[in-house]
């Protein structure tokens, strides 16, 4: 195609999609149902495409695969794409979840519909190219790019207090990613080159490491986000739209947990061990607090946005434990919150479509009226508690295990939000879908619709059968998290300072 | 064979679940009762078949390095025992809310959730590594979660449901550590590997929390943990009662009869790991012995008939755990199965009583209802002389062999849990007379408007002071009886007078319009069933379970150290000691006669003598305000303060706040249209990106030239 591989027609075809929907011209109406189905679609062949690569790739191996490398700014600078056992799965979440996005913007969405759609078919392009850059300037682009048009999502779509919402979420990304951008420059001055297979290769200076790591960790800890960067998220959330949200929790939130996996561990393996007990600390801090003040919020997509920290204190907890477990734990939790989270923002979308508000006091004995649509809030409430059966518990139990092997006490405390997070839960469960119906304005609510149902059929269908089966995604990410330890293991034994304290029994 | 009766239950839940609302109620019941039927048939032909034990592979669960955990099966004859108990109680609930539940909207509901518990509980008891168990042990969680808050009207519910869940979780908390540490000790988490490890890992050492444990110990307790949790043990407990809230049928399924005996089957099955650790021994002696003691106590005062049951419940677990502590594993197990009957009968008993008096469960509002509903009262009678041990009923043989075993055991904590059984003993019997009595015997007092009125009765004292201090939530079963009757309507709508039942007059005596009735025969059958059991299951199975058939009936399936003989020592315990449960029967009898037949005016009184004892015991140890003043309060609190002040003074106020507020004030001053926000932003951003390109391309370009 062109020269092109599959992986460039992923970056291409949702920008071909925006420049479609751009050049639609007519009366609003029309317009608008038009940009809805070109954006459906073009979705939906991404997907389809995604998973041609998906076909094409192979899991038992932890190279990086379908590999395509083009000319770009210099020699050392190239446009190169590569997936491995790290980036497939998220490659195909982000598409996966896309088409559910636009289903859930279809009636939603009144003002600069065009214009909407447009920036989220960019903001497809920019996910899926930071999981498929294998150029570290490629992957700090997209990151970055990334921001504009989920900046413009929130500020344009989004709430009441959208431009304070967008503000903060910008302020916060930015500031972060100016330092990572100081640590790529330093890395390209060093190494020489910004090849991110090459970079994996080379060994950076100890003292370097320290450095590197703590730029990098300003621009992930942010995007995670962890406990104490984590007050732009609830705000984001609960300005953002639906589908905004949607994004921000199911991929978004994973570039941080992915820029770890890619950059972090591997690229500065020694700066990564000495600083897991701080990453150990902000992760606990994370779980426990954050799920305590997820228990006290009044605004469902507020304790469900804090809910998204705490979980991702555990993934940061997994991917820090460097064993099997943990990263692959982590690995997994980041794909199923990717599903629950989104999910949950789908069913919070639900009734604020028709109600248009979030505060949990205006609900109350919804099941009564919305018998579908408790069964699937019921589904995905108990996988973001992590019951054992859906997908919630296999990612959190892992890193928890994980943890366990590298510290028990961090595990101790980590454990702890099985406790919160049962607590926070079903006590929104109860308060919006239990008791009486009471509310005058609920009395005429509707039950799922059939496009809400097609919506959430599907991600029900997913969460429990990653739960029961969970090893279609944990057996790709197996190789590369092998190929990750050894590598990580070789590292360490070379450096003096670590050579004692490897933290991988076996 | 084993797949069908795991996995037919699943279907049963699956088919009522999601093709309920198409296929209606009626084809949900039978369907799901066929169901379970035919699982209790074929888990009774692999019981009474016996045979070695053997592994069932099903699939793999998931694998993450050196960590494997399968989807798997262990059958042995502790899972055949929980097999035969779990499928039979299941069927025999399934039959019984035919008629229980047969007014209520939502059936297909209310028997899919009974087989989606099922399921999981057949899950637990056949996993075979700690997952799978885990699997199931939450599984059952979430079953009993959603059939608690059943009656998802009532706020009482609701509150009871998710303590349930959490109270749970608590216990679930030490039951993950557990599993971790066991994976990290041994790298496995299937049984028979960990049990294969035992002995180097009574030898290792373990630093955890600040202590160094012994590693086995540890493990032992902080799985036990979870089973304190599940089996409602002193300190985690205060879920039980309140998950009476739940229909009467799902509190003799899950609150009496299966899921609150899994922590029992835990440690019954990890017994090889328990065993090897008497220090973890102790602690379970020590909890089952107080449970075993503290909830009789509290069951001596409750007025709720079901409340009663429950506490007795918690009791007879405590029992359980003795057993276990002391060695004498088949003993506990042989309650459990005995327990299973009789207090399954009891509870759906109750239920025919509440079915009978239209949803009243206050023993103050009944009285004299032998000749009204007869046959429940001989079931109940069963129940309650199996429960209390009256000689050759099933309670008689295996608490006497429990009694005899903490008495016979020399591990330390065996004395305290030899006298607390021993009056536990006598508690049980007095408040299982006293149950019997105010239900069946005496003056009626759910004539009109009697409770309140009567000067006679015993109820009175006991209900203004109940009220006064009891906070508890009401004592009807069922949403509140004036707006929507018609979630919980008892079966004979055709006796009542209409008005009776959605009447203005919402006090006990509101239903004092009618006569109490039997219960229909698909509700009277289970009872029959189960009190065939209550009398029988100890003489024909006990020299199997306890007696001389013991090691060829069990194999290996129970671990006995070799200076475990406490099987055999119980026979050559003084005759005193063997006499001592029937002693305390007697005198419980004697006491609850005198009380409540003889002298009904003395409760009373003996209640207004002691006031601050009968409302510690009638607040139930006061548990609950406890835990209400030292977790939850402080939790909400904390997590305010996190939020408000955390979150939004320090963190945002000296971060991002006041450089936005900067930005939103200036972005106010520049842009006013708000068409211009679109293409400014972007602009903005895109400048600010090319920026960042080309201040990268100078300073990079060079050296990469080269």
């Amino acid at each position: 195609m062109l020269g092109l591989g599959i992986l460039s027609g992923l970056l291409i075809v949702p920008l071909c999609g925006a420049a479609f929907i751009l050049t639609l011209k007519g009366d609003d109406a029309s317009v608008a149902r038009n940009s809805r189905w070109a954006a459906l679609a073009t979705t939906i062949v991404t997907f389809a495409l995604s998973l041609v690569a998906w076909g094409r790739y192979d899991a038992a191996s932890a190279s990086f695969q379908l590999v395509e490398s083009h000319p770009w700014l210099a020699e050392t600078i190239r446009f190169k794409l590569g997936v491995d056992g790290f980036s497939m799965p998220l490659v195909l979440l982000t598409t996966f979840l896309m088409p559910f996005c636009i289903g859930a913007s279809w009636t939603s969405i009144h003002v600069r519909v065009k214009e909407y759609f447009v920036a989220f078919l960019v903001l497809e392009t920019t996910m899926i190219g930071v999981f498929e850059s294998l150029d570290l300037l490629l992957f700090y682009l997209f990151f970055e790019a990334g921001l504009i048009p989920m900046f413009l999502i929130i500020g344009i779509w989004g709430g009441q207090r959208r431009i304070y919402a967008s503000f903060k979420f910008f302020l916060y990304t930015l500031l972060g990613s100016v330092l990572m951008l100081l640590a790529v420059m330093a890395m390209y001055w060093q190494a020489g080159t910004t090849d991110i297979p090459t970079l994996l290769q080379y060994r950076f200076p100890v003292h370097m490491q320290t450095w590197l790591w703590l730029a990098f960790f300003a621009s992930f800890a942010v995007k995670m986000p962890m406990w104490p960067v984590h007050t732009w998220l609830p705000d984001a959330h609960v300005e953002a739209p639906t589908a905004g949200s949607v994004v921000l929790a199911g991929i978004l939130l994973k570039m941080g947990g992915y820029g770890f996996i890619r950059i972090s561990l591997p690229m500065l393996p020694v700066a990564s061990q000495d600083f897991a007990p701080l990453v150990f600390a902000l992760s606990v801090i994370a779980i426990i607090f954050t799920s305590l003040t997820a228990m006290m919020q009044t605004d469902i997509k507020k304790l469900i946005a804090y809910s998204s920290v705490a979980h991702m204190g555990f993934v940061t907890l997994g991917l820090f434990t460097l064993n099997e477990q943990g990263i692959q734990g982590a690995l997994f939790l980041m794909i199923s919150h990717g599903i629950v989270a989104g999910a949950l923002f789908l069913c919070v979308g639900v009734v604020y479509d028709r109600m248009h508000t979030r505060e949990i006091a205006a609900y109350g004995g919804l099941v009564k009226r919305m018998p579908l649509y408790a069964v699937a809030m019921m589904v995905f409430t108990m996988a973001n508690v992590g019951l054992p059966g859906t997908s919630g518990f296999v990612g959190e139990f892992l890193s928890m295990l994980g943890a366990f092997k590298a510290n028990p006490n961090v595990a101790f405390f980590s454990t702890f939000g099985i406790i919160l997070s049962a607590a926070y839960a079903l006590w929104l469960y109860a308060r919006v879908i239990y008791g009486k119906l009471e509310k005058p304005n609920l009395q005429g609510i509707l039950d799922l619709d059939t496009r809400e149902k097609i919506i959430l059929a599907p991600l029900v269908a997913l969460t429990i059968y990653y739960g029961v089966h969970p090893a279609p995604v944990l057996d790709v990410f197996a190789p590369s998290t092998d190929a990750l330890m050894a590598s990580m293991k070789a590292a360490l034994s070379n450096t003096q300072t670590a050579a004692a304290a490897l933290p991988i029994p076996r | 064979m084993y797949h069908a009766i795991v996995f037919f239950p699943l279907i049963g839940f699956l088919i009522a679940g999601l093709f309920g609302r198409y296929i209606g109620a009626r084809a949900c019941e039978y369907i799901t009762t066929a169901f379970l039927a035919f699982t209790a048939l074929l888990a009774w032909g692999v019981f009474l078949e016996g045979g070695h034990a053997e592994r069932v592979q099903v699939a793999s669960w998931f694998a993450a390095g050196d960590l494997q955990v399968d989807w798997a099966f262990k059958i042995d004859a502790l899972t055949r025992v929980m097999l035969v108990v779990v499928t039979t109680v299941s069927t025999l609930v399934h039959l019984y809310s035919v008629g229980y539940m047969h007014e209520d909207p939502h059936r297909p509901r209310f028997f899919a959730y009974l087989s989606l518990f099922t399921f999981a509980m057949l899950m637990l008891v056949t996993a075979d590594n700690l997952v799978q168990m885990f699997f199931g042990w939450e599984g059952v969680g979430l079953a009993s979660y959603l059939l608690i808050g059943f009656w998802y009207e009532k706020p009482s519910a609701n509150a009871a449901a998710m303590k349930a869940f959490i109270v749970n979780r608590v216990g679930d908390f030490g039951f993950s550590l557990g599993i971790f540490l066991v994976f990290v000790l041994t790298g496995s988490v299937a049984f028979d590997a960990i049990f294969s490890k035992v002995d180097t890992l009574k030898t290792l050492s373990f630093h955890f929390i600040g202590y160094d444990w012994n590693a086995l110990t540890l493990a032992c307790l902080l799985l036990f943990m979870g089973a304190m949790g599940k089996s409602a043990q002193f300190l985690l407990h205060t879920w039980l009662p309140d998950a009476m809230e739940g229909p009467t049928p799902v509190s003799a399924l899950i609150h009496a009869a299966t899921m609150v005996t899994a922590g029992v089957f835990m440690v019954a099955r990890l017994s090889p790991l328990f065993e090897e650790a008497p220090n973890a021994l102790i602690v379970v002696t020590v909890i089952g012995g107080i449970t075993a003691f503290f909830a009789a106590t509290i069951g001596l005062v409750q007025n709720d008939i079901k409340r009663v049951i429950a506490y007795s419940t918690c009791s007879q677990l405590g029992y359980m755990f003795v057993a276990l502590g002391v060695g004498a594993y088949s003993a506990g197990v042989f309650h459990l199965f005995t327990h299973a009957f009789f207090k399954a009968l009891l509870f759906l008993g109750a239920g025919s009583v509440i079915h009978a008096m239209h949803h009243e469960q206050d023993m103050r509002n009944m009285g004299g209802l032998r000749s009204h509903i007869p046959f429940t009262c001989a079931m109940m009678a069963i129940g309650s002389l199996a429960l209390i041990g009256f000689p050759y009923t099933a309670g008689y043989y295996s608490k006497d062999a429990i009694i005899e075993a903490a008495y016979a055991s020399t591990r330390p904590g065996h004395t305290l849990a030899f006298l607390c059984t021993v009056v536990a003993a006598f508690f049980t019997s007095f408040y299982s007379w006293r149950l019997f009595f105010m239900t069946f015997e005496g003056p009626a007092r759910w004539g009109i408007h009697a409770a309140h009125d009567h000067p006679a009765a015993p109820a009175v004292v006991h209900s203004a002071m109940a009220h006064e201090a009891d906070g508890a939530p009401g004592h009807t079963e069922g949403a509140a009886h004036d707006d929507h009757g018609h979630d919980v309507e008892p079966a004979h709508k055709s006796d009542l007078v209409a008005d009776d039942h959605h009447g203005d007059d919402h006090g006990h005596g509101h239903h004092g319009d009618h006569t109490p009735h039997e219960s229909p025969l698909v509700m009277t059958i289970p009872l029959a069933v189960l009190a065939f059991g209550a009398l029988f299951a100890g003489i024909i199975f006990h020299d199997r379970f306890i007696g001389s058939g013991m090691d060829a009936f069990w194999g290996h399936a129970l671990a006995h150290g070799p200076e475990n003989h406490i099987m055999h020592e119980i026979h050559e315990v003084p005759a005193l000691v063997s006499y001592s449960p029937l002693i305390m029967l007697i005198l419980g009898f004697v006491l609850a006669f005198w009380m409540y037949i003889r002298r009904p005016e003395l409760p009373g009184a003996l209640a207004a003598q002691q006031p601050s004892l009968y409302r510690f015991l009638l607040n139930k140890w006061y548990f609950d305000e406890l835990y209400d003043r030292i977790f939850v309060r402080p939790a909400k609190d904390f997590g305010l303060f996190l939020w408000k002040q955390g979150d939004g003074k320090i963190i945002d106020g000296l971060g991002p706040n006041g450089i936005a507020a900067r930005v939103v004030d200036v972005t106010r001053g520049v842009v006013r249209l708000q068409t211009g926000y679109v293409y400014h932003y972007a602009f903005v951003m895109l400048i600010g990106v090319a920026g960042l390109i080309s201040w990268y391309l100078m300073a990079g370009l060079p050296k990469g030239a080269h």
